[in-house]
């Protein structure tokens, strides 16, 4: 059987959900959140790339590597954030992010 | 290659090159010079986008016209007023780094880019672009746990959205065939139905946006963000990029996926909808004045996307001239929570602005102000901007809109008239008044307040404009 389109789109739905369902069942620990954001963008860089396969056009695959770059420079900036908010409090359970609240 | 025509972006992004150089020279505090160069770069920008002239450039990927020199307008005149209200208010909680202003420039290019995006990726690099130094400055009180699980929660939420539009708009370029704003129309206005794929990465691309300008059901992040923020932070988050985002909304929709009307009109009369009666609901209970504030933003963002929901060249000039008014009156609002302060302490409860009226009656008259306005109480400026919205909601046959907006609009009075009533009618707590407000929030306070009283006398050029600006994006 030959891989198609559809198979890559199928595998990156699956990634978007396992992302989706990484960032709202998950009750322990903030790094697993960003774990799951990453995910999401991983899912759609396959679809950009998959998509710029089938059509023959070169715009899909910049525009992965304007992800990829993006991707990066968000994740350090959340273990940035992440790490002056354990200084605060000392922990990053998800359960424990509720201080703010009316 | 016509690059000069994003002059005003480019030169942006290079005098904030050159203020962070500028800003590391080591021992000495440059915290105040590098603000007043930001708001000097933010002012020669406005002048750029006041020459600019028309067409698109970069390979399609950059658009300007109308409707994007109104809104830019807009949002440096935001983040410069926004700046401004830092300026003391830093200096006082030792927040006085010159990252901060450098931040808010770079937001504000990634604005300016997101308000002239022609193309997918430009959008998505424009909105990276305000929301990655968004996410710092709202943990920029570092050592403080408020600020930074503001921070952190306006990260993850800011993250997720981001890549469910991202999501959205892979679908878009795979089943269209492009992310180029033109081709897109193209593709869409031929009679050949519309792929299902690019539908669902429709919604996937709203849903994104949504969460951007705050609209129920992304709005969940708002209230936490703006109570845990900085107050400066706050006022700049509720101005220029709400401004930009709805903008980038109006965009989007109504550019490329003009021709799906049918599709997502519902989607934004629902988020309208929400909008509008959680502003007004929610918000009745809250003592945290910042809270409040979110709240009463979520609910004119729900006034605005009325003006979107109806399609119609009225209803978009109407969000135009919203998004000036809104922008304008929620400055001056957050000039005053800027300045209260007991005894060299921040405070930020309703109750802390008892008795205003008597110890200070000009500030508590300027509130009066503003709290009128934002209720829609004529004469005042936001009076106008609600009725262009509604008078185009009628225009259209929304009449569901329309009343629902009234009503609310009515609920909404309370919580804006009871601030009035506690800063006229209770008792000044035991401790003492507020401390004297400073020269540069006096002097915004004061303009933007002006504005909103003298809006009435002379609108002519600002509907022009705004009539303008739809006319481009509708034409």
């Amino acid at each position: 059987m030959a891989v198609g389109l559809s198979h890559y789109l199928a595998v990156s739905a699956i990634l978007l959900v396992l992302g989706l369902v990484g960032i709202f069942l998950n009750r322990k620990n903030v790094i697993v959140i960003l774990m799951s954001v990453e995910l999401i963008l991983l899912a759609v860089n396959l679809n950009l790339v998959a998509f710029s396969a089938h059509l023959n056009d070169l715009a899909g695959q910049v525009f992965a590597m304007f992800v990829l770059t993006v991707a990066a420079a968000e994740a350090s900036i959340g273990l940035a954030i992440i790490v002056i908010y354990f200084r605060n409090r000392g922990s990053i359970e998800v359960e424990d992010i509720s201080t703010l609240r009316g | 290659m016509n690059w000069t025509l994003a002059l005003p972006e480019i030169a942006l992004a290079c005098a904030g090159l050159v203020i962070l150089l500028v800003g590391v020279i080591p021992g000495r505090n440059t915290f105040f010079g590098c603000t007043m160069a930001v708001i000097g770069a933010l002012l020669l920008a406005a002048v750029l986008v006041l020459g600019q002239p028309e067409g698109t450039a970069l390979g399609g990927l950059y658009v300007a016209d109308a409707f994007s020199g109104f809104m830019k307008i807009l949002a440096l005149l935001g983040a410069a007023l926004g700046l401004v209200l830092a300026l003391d208010f830093n200096r006082r909680e030792s927040l006085d780094r010159f990252e901060f202003p450098v931040l808010a420039l770079f937001a504000t290019t990634g604005m300016m880019v997101m308000v002239s995006a022609n193309d997918l990726m430009a959008v998505y690099m424009g909105l990276e672009l305000l929301s990655l130094p968004l996410y710092v400055i709202a943990a920029f009180d570092r050592d403080n746990g408020r600020s930074a699980e503001a921070g952190l929660k306006y990260f993850v939420l800011g993250a997720l959205a981001s890549g469910l539009l991202l999501y959205g708009v892979s679908l878009v370029y795979g089943f269209a065939g492009t992310t180029n704003f033109d081709r897109l129309a193209d593709v869409f206005s031929g009679n050949g139905g519309v792929p299902a794929g690019v539908v669902v990465g429709l919604v996937f691309v709203v849903a994104g946006l949504i969460f951007k300008v705050s609209a129920v059901p992304f709005h969940m992040w708002t209230p936490d963000v703006y109570e845990g923020a900085p107050t400066p932070v706050t006022a700049f988050f509720a101005a220029a990029p709400k401004v930009a985002a709805v903008a980038l909304l109006a965009r989007v929709l109504l550019g490329p996926f003009g021709d799906l009307a049918a599709q997502w009109q519902q989607v934004i009369i629902l988020a309208s909808l929400g909008s509008m009666l959680l502003g007004a609901f929610a918000a009745v209970g809250q003592r945290n004045i910042k809270r409040l504030m979110a709240y009463s933003s979520i609910g004119h963002v729900g006034y605005a996307l009325m003006g979107l929901a109806v399609v119609s060249d009225e209803g978009l000039r109407g969000l135009a001239i919203y998004m000036l008014i809104y922008m304008l009156m929620n400055i001056g609002t957050f000039a005053i929570l800027v300045g209260m302060r007991r005894r060299g302490r921040a405070v930020e409860r309703i109750e802390d602005l008892a008795g205003l009226g008597g110890t200070d009656l000009g500030r508590a008259l300027w509130m009066t102000v503003f709290m009128f306005s934002m209720a829609g109480i004529p004469p005042l400026a936001g009076f106008f901007g609600k009725l262009y919205v509604f008078l185009a909601a009628v225009q259209g046959g929304f009449w569901t809109l329309a009343v629902v907006g009234v009503l609310t609009s009515v609920v909404s009075a309370y919580y804006y008239l009871r601030i009035v009533k506690v800063m006229f009618f209770d008792e000044a707590p035991a401790e003492g008044g507020l401390d004297a407000t400073t020269p540069g929030l006096a002097a915004v306070t004061a303009t933007t307040g002006i504005f909103n009283l003298v809006f009435c006398l002379y609108p002519a050029p600002l509907l022009l404009a705004a009539g303008l600006a739809a006319a481009a994006l509708l034409g």
